[in-house]
């Protein structure tokens, strides 16, 4: 209740600057509502659309959890993957000068533009069956298109870059003599991690590895291409959503809106990290 | 510069209304016709000029889901009765107003080098084969399985046949062309397409269905009933019936309707 009161006056107040503050400002709303609007509705309509007595069945039904334990595990793999190499690899990104370090950056960068079809081939071409180094692992009687191995390599693709960019930034914030001090005290890598930079890079990392798990979530066009689609083996929820729309349009809404639900509260989670980072440094 | 900023808002709302005067055809197409429709679109193109044809290719589910949605088109092809059926039933398109327009067959492919030595139709059934199938709602996928019944109805395979086959897939493509393509990569041992598929890509190696396990896929053309265009609509489809667009079709690898 209190919270609606505050949300009425704010809007009382904002008509009445408008009122007062002439036609000016119309030029920042106008357009800004229009694109809004495109972000908006889209989502509005879909949780309307969901708002149907059959959601629960269409959400539980056994397709539906089939895809979404496949895609939680996938996603949690990518997330720890991610977290146990690039952790090294961000810290020595904020820290060491190196030969290629732009070169490294770079390729960092690169998964967060590129379109998930262009990984999704990539993959494929890299470690296919009959791919440039797929083809020495076929050898070795590993073959890795169509299998769960699949999924969790184009999640951790186009997700990983994500944490590092974070910790990166997170580890180049600590202060370089707080490290000094603790290496002056003899403290081993490890010590100087668990004691120094994980409890002031915290933040950055577990922001930077919800972020990472919210994109491995929603991978779709790296999966199709590389993974394929089998239920149970391959087909994560957007998979399920793309290719069930045709079969049922309630599930893949059902699906969607789930989907939506839990990149939202995972969202909300790393805006919450950094107002109490931003709080704590005020 | 503000008349120049206000100048950008306009281009960019008006943009997003169509302009009248384009005359521009839009063919919703089973995937499976990629080539033949290319070709014909390109004829078409030529016999009437200021005319542009656009393709949308795709499995014949994912075109009606589409069109059901509000995709607005001109013609729709389908690769099975079935969907032109839900078109109709939706009130897309007029009772009566389809004509089937070719037959296509179904064959196995297997890629160039043959990784798992697909010799036979029995073959299929070997444990450990990497087979891919078109999705069970693509018209190809509902075929595929069809003709696996066929077969489990055979003593020669067995009535475990089809279980057997179906333990092997390892991926249900969206649409007929994404099975040819993993196939074509060498990442899948084998996949069963049309014939046509098979005529377009010729570097795959093909183990032919006999007639009594294969199924004819019959292809229901037709103009939606909304077609902004749907004179064009009605010399496109009549272009497709006529001997020239049939010996294209034919080209291609589809049959005539008997």
């Amino acid at each position: 209740m209190g919270l609606h009161a505050g949300s009425m006056s704010s809007l009382r107040r904002f008509f009445r600057h408008l009122a007062s503050n002439g036609h000016r400002d119309w030029i920042f709303i106008l357009p800004s509502l229009v694109l809004i609007a495109l972000l908006g509705l889209p989502l509005l309509a879909l949780v309307l659309r969901s708002l149907d007595k059959n959601f629960f069945s269409y959400a539980l039904s056994p397709s539906a959890l089939t895809s979404l334990r496949l895609s939680l595990i996938t996603s949690l793999i990518s997330v720890v993957i991610t977290i146990a190499f690039g952790t090294p690899l961000a810290y020595m990104l904020a820290r060491w000068e190196f030969f290629g370090k732009s070169f490294v950056e770079l390729l960092i960068d690169l998964p967060v533009v590129l379109p998930p079809s262009v990984a999704g081939l990539a993959l494929l071409i890299a470690f296919g069956r009959q791919g440039v180094f797929g083809s020495a692992l076929s050898m070795l009687g590993i073959s890795l298109p169509f299998t769960t191995t699949a999924v969790i390599m184009a999640q951790t693709f186009v997700s990983a870059p994500l944490y590092i960019r974070a910790a990166r930034i997170g580890f180049a914030e600590v202060d370089v003599q707080m490290e000094e001090a603790a290496h002056v005290e003899g403290a081993n890598q490890w010590q100087l991690f668990s004691e120094v930079m994980f409890p002031l890079a915290g933040r950055a990392l577990i922001g930077g590895a919800i972020l990472t798990w919210t994109r491995a979530l929603g991978e779709f066009g790296a999966t199709i291409l590389f993974a394929g689609n089998l239920e149970g083996t391959t087909q994560t929820m957007p998979l399920a959503i793309y290719l069930g729309f045709e079969r049922s349009l309630g599930v893949a809404i059902a699906l969607s809106v789930m989907l939506v639900g839990v990149s939202v509260i995972l969202l909300l989670l790393t805006r919450g990290l950094e107002k109490k980072h931003q709080a704590n440094s005020d | 510069m503000k008349k120049i900023i206000l100048l950008f808002y306009v281009i960019a709302l008006s943009a997003c209304a169509p302009s009248p005067t384009s005359r521009t055809l839009t063919v919703f197409a089973a995937a499976s016709l990629t080539q033949a429709f290319a070709e014909i679109g390109k004829t078409f193109e030529t016999i009437s000029p200021g005319v542009t044809v656009k393709f949308n290719f795709a499995g014949s589910q994912t075109l009606r889901t589409q069109l059901e949605q509000g995709a607005v088109a001109d013609i729709f092809a389908s690769a099975n009765q079935a969907e032109m059926d839900n078109a109709v039933k939706d009130g897309l398109i007029e009772r009566n107003a389809s004509h089937m327009f070719l037959t296509n067959k179904l064959v196995v492919i297997s890629p160039p080098n043959n990784p798992a030595n697909v010799q036979t139709l029995n073959d299929l059934a070997k444990p450990g084969l990497k087979l891919v199938l078109a999705a069970d709602t693509v018209p190809a996928g509902k075929y595929a399985r069809q003709i696996l019944d066929n077969m489990s109805k055979d003593s020669l395979f067995g009535s475990d046949f089809k279980t057997k086959v179906l333990a092997n897939v390892v991926s249900n493509e969206n649409d007929v062309k994404q099975v040819v393509a993993k196939v074509q990569l060498g990442e899948a041992d084998a996949g069963i397409v049309y014939v046509s598929d098979a005529v377009a890509t010729p570097e795959l190696k093909n183990i032919e269905i006999p007639t009594n396990f294969n199924v004819i896929a019959k292809y229901p053309i037709a103009a939606l009933a909304k077609s902004p265009n749907s004179d064009l609509a009605a010399q496109f489809i009549a272009y497709v019936l006529s001997s020239e667009g049939q010996d294209v079709l034919n080209k291609w690898g589809f049959m005539p309707v008997q």
